[in-house]
């Protein structure tokens, strides 16, 4: 059982065009900034939205625009859990859960649902109303109640990003064990790094509609080709173009490079691979770069030292270091960065 | 940091006043003036129990034609936008703004024994509207209907949708969307709706006498048995009158926190 979906949203200026394949078993988390366009596949794939492409789950065509097929919502079995929760304000816990078995006219409905919520631990709430519920308490029984319909396919928009983080970790482990035993096709869709790497097997990462990176969370994260996956990686990203042990970066500036190889290369610098200092120091053959420090933000007894100029970078250094050189913003500073700890690869 | 609320100018206030007694005044005389030795006796009396039944009959018949076609109005109402929209509010909202007797005038002209629709109904089917209980009936839907089909549409068109598409993707098709979920998250801007639409039915007068007249036990509505009994027995069109304020006074508490927002 796979979902294999080629979907084209056009909306005023804004296109979304993915091509996305998830097998059973497999959670993939659609990764992307605000306004990526993941909401708007979610839909698509829902059957909510209208879309142009090819959409089949389980060898079952759900959207053809060429042959004009559109299956409907309601006929889809793909269960959909909502960034906050959308329970029925109106009906108890137990009758939020009957829903969809009623809805597809399962016999048994509210011995059924009360059987999912015994299982989950949650049979004494069976009675609440939704308003009388946490917030984890009620995305909890979201995803039940999505469950209970046994789909095929089973979409969840940011399932944690509206809960307390207090509570998030143990939503998330929850999640991730009812995920685990559901045995059909699962993407998520989430703007949260740690939320996808914590319940997603492969990540594809989103922007402006398009699909910029895909793979294993430690390979996307090992390789960024975005600036957003850098940003989450902590990572700085400069993209070029390499020639032997070269690469030349925005406004030419020329960027050494072990074995950088040829043509139009991403080109990874880690902060702490970023030494600071106030004077310029003696020329070996290394990277140097002077600029002016933007902000100092401090992270347990690591700072974090942006730096503004031809190439910008951010360094992190040692609390001791910020002291010793009197970094502060405005400063001016020299960036120090070995070619070896420079890791290109084609763009 | 303090901060002083600045002060009215004495004018404002006067006039503010003054604005209040006008709103003031003609409910103390209601109070001063009743007889209220005689209300008990007033109440009884054949006259007021058989208009007053026929108000609440009315006025009941009218506030369910209202829900039966008005729910689904305001559904199209709030489906549509632009232009369409604009002329659809405009067509439902007029007898709201429109003055009551012209109403009855355009519907004597409508369902009139020689009115456009009315002179094929008596010509087919020997039907008669004008100065029947169901023109009473008629003339109350047509003046307050729109107040429900205002409700309603605002319930719908700040109603969250996602709720729907929830149902949606459990498997509910379009009509156990619509009763299970759309219609009982609505409820609030239905009752509220209903209460106000029934309430407009209740004092209906202007349209009510021009298209249903004035027959006792038939058309003669509680608004309409106090216009005629001021002429000749005051006492009874006070205490009448006394009814409705009740009445009206009961709705306004009883909605304060729904959609007045008093």
């Amino acid at each position: 059982m796979t979902l294999e979906a080629a979907v084209r949203v056009r909306r005023d200026g804004f296109t979304l065009d993915v091509t996305v394949s998830v097998a059973a078993g497999e959670t993939v988390a659609v990764l992307g900034p605000n306004g990526a366009g993941k909401t708007t596949l979610l839909r698509a794939l829902a059957g909510l939205d209208d879309m142009e492409g090819r959409v089949t789950l389980d060898g079952e065509v759900l959207d053809d625009t060429d042959r004009g097929v559109h299956v409907p919502a309601e006929r889809r079995h793909a269960g959909l859990v909502f960034q906050d929760h959308i329970l029925f304000p109106h009906l108890s816990v137990l009758e939020n859960v009957a829903f969809g078995l009623r809805a597809r006219g399962k016999p048994h409905a509210r011995a059924a649902a009360r059987r999912w919520l015994d299982d989950a631990g949650l049979g004494d709430r069976a009675e609440a109303l939704p308003r009388a519920l946490s917030g984890g308490q009620a995305q909890r029984i979201a995803l039940l109640r999505a469950l209970a319909t046994e789909p095929k396919l089973l979409l969840l928009d940011e399932p944690l990003s509206s809960l307390d983080v207090s509570i998030r970790a143990e939503v998330r482990r929850e999640l991730t064990r009812q995920l685990a035993s559901f045995n059909g096709v699962r993407l998520l869709v989430t703007h949260d790094p740690l939320e996808a790497m914590a319940l997603a097997d492969r990540l594809v990462v989103l922007e402006r509609g398009e699909v910029v990176q895909s793979g294993k969370p430690e390979e996307v994260t090992a390789r960024p080709r975005s600036r957003f996956v850098a940003d989450l990686a902590g990572v700085n990203l400069l993209r070029g173009h390499a020639h032997g042990d070269h690469v030349t970066v925005a406004g030419n500036e020329a960027l050494a490079a072990a074995g950088a190889g040829e043509g139009d290369v991403f080109a990874v610098i880690h902060p702490r691979a970023v030494a600071l200092y106030r004077t310029r120091p003696d020329g070996t053959p290394r990277n140097v770069w002077y600029g002016h420090v933007d902000s100092v933000d401090a992270y347990g007894d690591r700072v974090r030292v942006r730096v503004v100029g031809p190439v910008p970078l951010v360094a992190e250094v040692t609390r001791a270091a910020v002291q010793e050189l009197g970094l502060a913003a405005g400063a001016d500073v020299w960036m120090v960065v070995k070619a070896t700890e420079v890791s290109a690869y084609p763009a | 940091m303090s901060r002083t609320r600045s002060r009215v100018p004495v004018l404002i206030g006067a006039l503010a006043a003054l604005g209040l007694l006008l709103f003031l005044l003609p409910l103390a005389g209601l109070i001063v003036r009743a007889p209220w030795n005689q209300t008990l006796a007033e109440l009884t009396d054949p006259t007021t129990t058989t208009a007053l039944g026929l108000s609440i009959f009315c006025s009941l018949t009218a506030t369910a034609i209202a829900l039966v076609l008005g729910v689904p109005l305001a559904m199209i109402l709030a489906r549509t936008h632009g232009t369409l929209r604009n002329i659809l509010r405009a067509l439902t909202t007029l007898p709201m703004v429109l003055p009551p007797v012209v109403g009855g005038v355009a519907l004597l002209l409508a369902f009139g024994r020689r009115g456009l629709v009315g002179s094929l109904l008596y010509q087919w089917f020997g039907i008669q509207i004008p100065f029947t209980t169901a023109a009473a009936v008629m003339a109350e839907t047509f003046v307050a209907m729109p107040f429900l089909v205002i409700a309603v549409e605002a319930g719908l068109r700040s109603l969250d949708h996602r709720y729907e598409e929830a149902a949606r993707s459990l498997g509910a098709g379009y009509w156990r969307v619509l009763t299970r979920v759309t219609l009982p998250l609505l409820r609030p801007a239905i009752f509220s709706g209903a209460v106000l639409c029934w309430a407009r039915a209740l004092g209906e007068f202007g349209a009510t006498i021009t298209f249903a007249g004035n027959f006792p036990g038939r058309t003669q509505t509680v608004p309409i048995a106090v216009y005629l009994a001021l002429e000749t027995k005051p006492e009874a069109a006070i205490t009448l009158s006394l009814i409705l304020l009740v009445v009206s006074v009961a709705i306004l508490v009883g909605l304060r926190d729904r959609w007045l927002g008093v």
